[in-house]
């Protein structure tokens, strides 16, 4: 960016300003600093310490306004919602702003980072202050032109009034703000004065989208980029031997075959490894060619030989292997209240169920692909990822190269769901590019992208429930997961804290599978168990099952319990608005309701599915969902992403398995891996309560429910309890592919 | 390696290829119109869909040695700038989340709307079936498929 030398800064604020040479005023402002994750809102910006910035306001001489988000957009419109944020407070017409992804500055930064449906919640505050603060500079810059006070001006759409009615464009005065000093305090708007929060902004790169632009991973290209395909091993827990590449060669297309891995082997070796660096280290073959498919024939052309160097698991072990760990006493204690125990040695009834989930494979629907640019003077990485600074440091010890040397840019993705938090592919464009000498495209073919993943792991609840006087007295909750277990603050969500004896233990099984983060991690499939649970609990003490967790909840409410993170009043206020929005017990025959309630990513929700049967199969019609996320920034886009949840979850929880043989996986493209499709989508009714107080995440917190919506409405048609996804293969019926 | 004349977007384009390569990978690498996606290669995601002869198709299953003589479509060329009734329904309901999947949903929805312009819900379903969409956007596909079929009928 070209900039003239006089700059402002303001030491204790985040901001600083400069005038462009090129005309124009550049608000640099630090995001990242201000919104560290465990840094709650409201955030106090006067403790900000001023370092460097990531994210700019552009502010040209006609007025208009750019706004390069830093977030990475993986679906989640966040590159609409925070710039929404800024031109709410800087008070100008939506229309007359651009956005544009802004690249990763490698040396300063700290959450830029898309996951955790995080990004809203924690640039809430600085992204309006940035705006008021902004928006107050250029009513300063006016009030000194025309030599009265600036608290006789106003600004509203991009103009500047003063009390005689005289006014002057934004753009007319950028060049003077730029040279003034950034206020300290400014004040932000009342929520109810919003006039871009809360009103519906449609994706900015719609126009791009609609008529096929270049915009993702898979669509940048540079002069004189080569493409690769890399041979991955078929099955978890083999390394390469040897390979016959002849038939590759002889491809007229396909430019060179090469090995990699070398480097991930000295990489491995160091102390300090990130942990984005999900990344095999068996050596691997890279096919080199001038297009996408003569590398994919390459590859398919390679003859290789590979070697078992651990063992090779499958599902059926997996799956005695997690029975066991449950039977067993080898537990570490997350949260212990009371003494369960003794409740349920005095218990008149215990109930014990086991509820089980398969791995699954993220499937963005871009298959993994980076382009890579190593050279002498940088390494260019240009790409999809949700993990753009963790990356661009991993891939600096990696190639043994200077932080500086690293620039990193993103580009639009097709997809996250945790997948793109890995950067494995990142360090394969990486080595393949250092190797050749040459820019180089890597791309996953579906089959690479399914079959050499990082998976949801699978996992096994254990949960016991203890009744005593037609009371539900303690409650025990074993979790048995391959790799991870349950991590912070999941062991105090609800029903932490409304039962006097609870405990919640977990256990693992270390796997040479690789496994990590997948759209809410952990409670994707907790919450399917544990209101599944919920559901039989109630039916056992003959009560009403929402009757049941408002009482629950009033409890929680009557003895407040500091130690649990949800909040009792907004999960009632969630059940109350599904309830009534779903007519609850008042659909027609032939319908039938499962209800769910939870709360994860700081946000409350609550669930109806109804189904119906057809020819013995049920379908999901339609599902109820009732929100609680705080002040709702972009109606449209949260909608999208609460419905996206809802039906992701029902798909998942329904038709996907992924299952293991001799380290090989079962599935590999989506002729044997269901995901859910248009004719089985239930239609998907959102309302937000409405609640004046900083947004929460919405990207992931939909989809933890909705399994158990879904297989306690289908009790209630079948009389069938389904304790293991996904359902369908537990229904008796034939497995439906397409 | 042949040399192959093809009619993309009313205009024409000659190339060298394999016989084998699918029409997806020349339009992306060689013609520079990445609108039309790879998802999977088998015909089961419906990203790569484009219009041969104004029916839709996939173009990771249709090798470039059965594409010569065809009309083909793809999303830089269904309208001018973006002003095809279906793009613009696109538009209004704001379908897309990523994105990625919506070029194939786009000319799969125009050419289904292009022989039943009139459809119903359960034609809707029916028609979009075969193209996923992992972000799940289906319930603003279906309705923008609708709000489609009222500006053209
Ligand atoms: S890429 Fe052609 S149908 Fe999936
Ligand atoms: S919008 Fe992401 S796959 Fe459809």
């Amino acid at each position: 960016m070209n900039l003239s030398k006089q700059q402002t800064f303001s030491r204790r604020s985040f901001l600083k300003t400069s005038a462009l040479a090129s005309g124009g005023m550049l608000i640099s402002f630090n995001l990242f600093t201000a919104c560290k994750s465990d840094v709650k809102p409201p955030i106090d910006i006067s403790q900000l310490n001023f370092n460097d910035f990531n994210a700019f306001i552009k502010i040209s001489d006609e007025g208009k306004v750019t706004i390069f988000s830093p977030n990475p957009e993986i679906g989640q419109g966040v590159k609409t919602s925070m710039p929404m944020l800024i031109a709410e407070e800087l008070d100008v017409a939506w229309e007359d702003v651009y956005v544009e992804q802004g690249k990763l500055d490698t040396k300063n930064y700290t959450r830029q980072v898309a996951g955790g449906s995080q990004s809203i919640r924690h640039g809430w505050e600085p992204l309006r202050q940035t705006g008021a603060t902004a928006k107050q500079m250029l009513i300063n810059a006016a009030a000194v032109k025309w030599g009265v006070d600036a608290s006789e001006c106003t600004a509203k759409l991009g103009v500047i009034t003063n009390s005689k009615g005289e006014t002057l464009g934004y753009g007319d005065v950028v060049k003077d703000a730029a040279l003034l000093e950034v206020p300290e305090d400014v004040t932000l708007k009342h929520p109810k004065d919003f006039t871009i929060v809360g009103n519906g902004a449609g994706n900015v790169d719609i126009d791009k989208i609609i008529t096929g632009k270049p915009l993702f991973g898979l669509d940048y290209k540079e002069e004189g980029m080569v493409y690769a395909s890399v041979l991955r091993p078929p099955a978890f827990g083999q390394e390469l031997e040897s390979f016959d590449d002849s038939k590759a060669k002889a491809i007229p297309g396909v430019i060179d075959v090469i090995t990699i891995g070398e480097k991930v082997k000295d990489y491995y070796k160091q102390d300090e490894k990130s942990w984005t660096a999900q990344i095999s280290a068996s050596n691997k073959v890279a096919v080199i060619a001038k297009t996408t498919w003569d590398a994919i024939k390459g590859m398919k052309a390679i003859k290789a030989a590979w070697k078992n160097e651990s063992p090779l698991e499958s599902t059926e072990n997996h799956d005695k292997i997690l029975f066991d760990l449950l039977d067993g006493d080898v537990f570490k204690t997350r949260r212990s209240d009371g003494n369960v125990k003794k409740a349920f040695a005095q218990a008149d009834k215990i109930i014990e169920r086991t509820y089980e989930a398969p791995f699954l494979p993220h499937n963005c629907m871009e298959p993994m692909n980076f382009f890579a640019n190593v050279t002498k003077d940088k390494v260019h990485l240009v790409g999809p990822i949700q993990t753009p600074e963790a990356t661009a440091i991993a891939i600096s010890s990696f190639l043994g190269r200077a932080i500086e040397d690293i620039q990193v840019e993103m580009t639009r993705m097709g997809g996250g769901f945790g997948r793109r938090l890995y950067s494995d592919f990142v360090f394969e464009a990486a080595e393949i590019s250092n190797a050749i000498k040459k820019p180089v495209k890597m791309i996953s073919t579906r089959e690479n992208d399914m079959s050499t993943g990082v998976y949801r792991p699978s996992t096994k609840y254990r949960i016991a429930a203890s009744i005593k006087d037609g009371k539900l007295t303690g409650y025990h909750l074993k979790e048995a997961c391959i790799n991870g277990n349950m991590y912070g603050l999941i062991p105090h969500f609800f029903p932490a804290g409304a039962l006097e004896n609870y405990q919640v233990d977990t256990t693992h099984y270390k796997s040479n599978i690789t496994t990590g983060a997948w759209r809410a991690p952990f409670t994707n499939f907790l919450a399917s168990a544990e209101q599944s649970f919920f559901d039989e609990i109630a039916e056992a003490l003959g009560v009403d099952r929402v009757q049941f967790h408002m009482d629950l909840l009033e409890k929680v409410k009557q003895n407040p319990n500091p130690n649990i993170d949800y909040n009792p009043e907004r999960l009632q206020d969630v059940i109350k608005l599904a309830v009534e929005k779903s007519h609850w017990g008042k659909t027609k025959a032939g319908t039938y309701q499962g209800f769910s309630v939870y709360y994860c990513h700081n946000t409350h929700v609550a669930e109806v599915a109804d189904i119906t049967m057809k020819n013995g199969l049920p379908i999901v019609e339609k599902v109820t969902c009732a929100i609680d996320c705080g002040i709702v920034v972009n109606p449209l886009g949260a909608l999208n992403q609460a419905k996206g949840g809802v039906i992701d979850g029902v798909g998942h929880a329904m038709y996907s398995d992924f299952a293991f043989n001799q380290g090989v996986p079962q599935s590999n493209n989506f002729n044997t891996y269901q995901l859910i499709r248009m004719g089985q989508t239930p239609q998907v009714d959102v309302h937000f309560v409405k609640r004046d107080v900083a947004p929460t995440g919405l990207g992931e917190p939909t989809l933890p429910p909705v399994g158990a919506a879904v297989a306690n409405a289908i009790y209630k048609a079948t009389g069938k309890r389904l304790r293991k996804q996904p359902y369908i293969n537990n229904l008796n019926l034939e497995k439906v592919i397409g | 390696m042949s040399t192959f004349n093809l009619k993309i977007n009313n205009k024409k384009h000659t190339v060298e290829a394999d016989a084998d390569t699918p029409l997806l990978w020349v339009l992306r690498d060689q013609i520079d119109l990445v609108g039309t996606k790879y998802g999977c290669g088998i015909g089961q995601c419906g990203a790569c869909t484009v219009h041969v002869d104004g029916n839709a198709m996939r173009s990771c299953l249709l090798p470039i040695s059965q594409a010569e003589g065809m009309r083909i479509t793809t999303i830089e060329g269904l309208s001018e700038d973006g002003n095809h009734p279906v793009q613009q329904a696109w538009k209004e309901i704001d379908v897309p989340q990523c994105g990625y999947c919506q070029s194939g949903q786009i000319m799969t929805a125009s050419a289904f709307l292009n022989q039943n312009s009139n459809p119903s819900n359960s034609e809707i379903r029916d028609a979009m079936h075969g193209n996923i969409c992992r972000c799940a956007s289906y319930n603003s596909i279906e309705k923008a498929v609708k709000v489609a079929s009222e500006k053209i009928s």
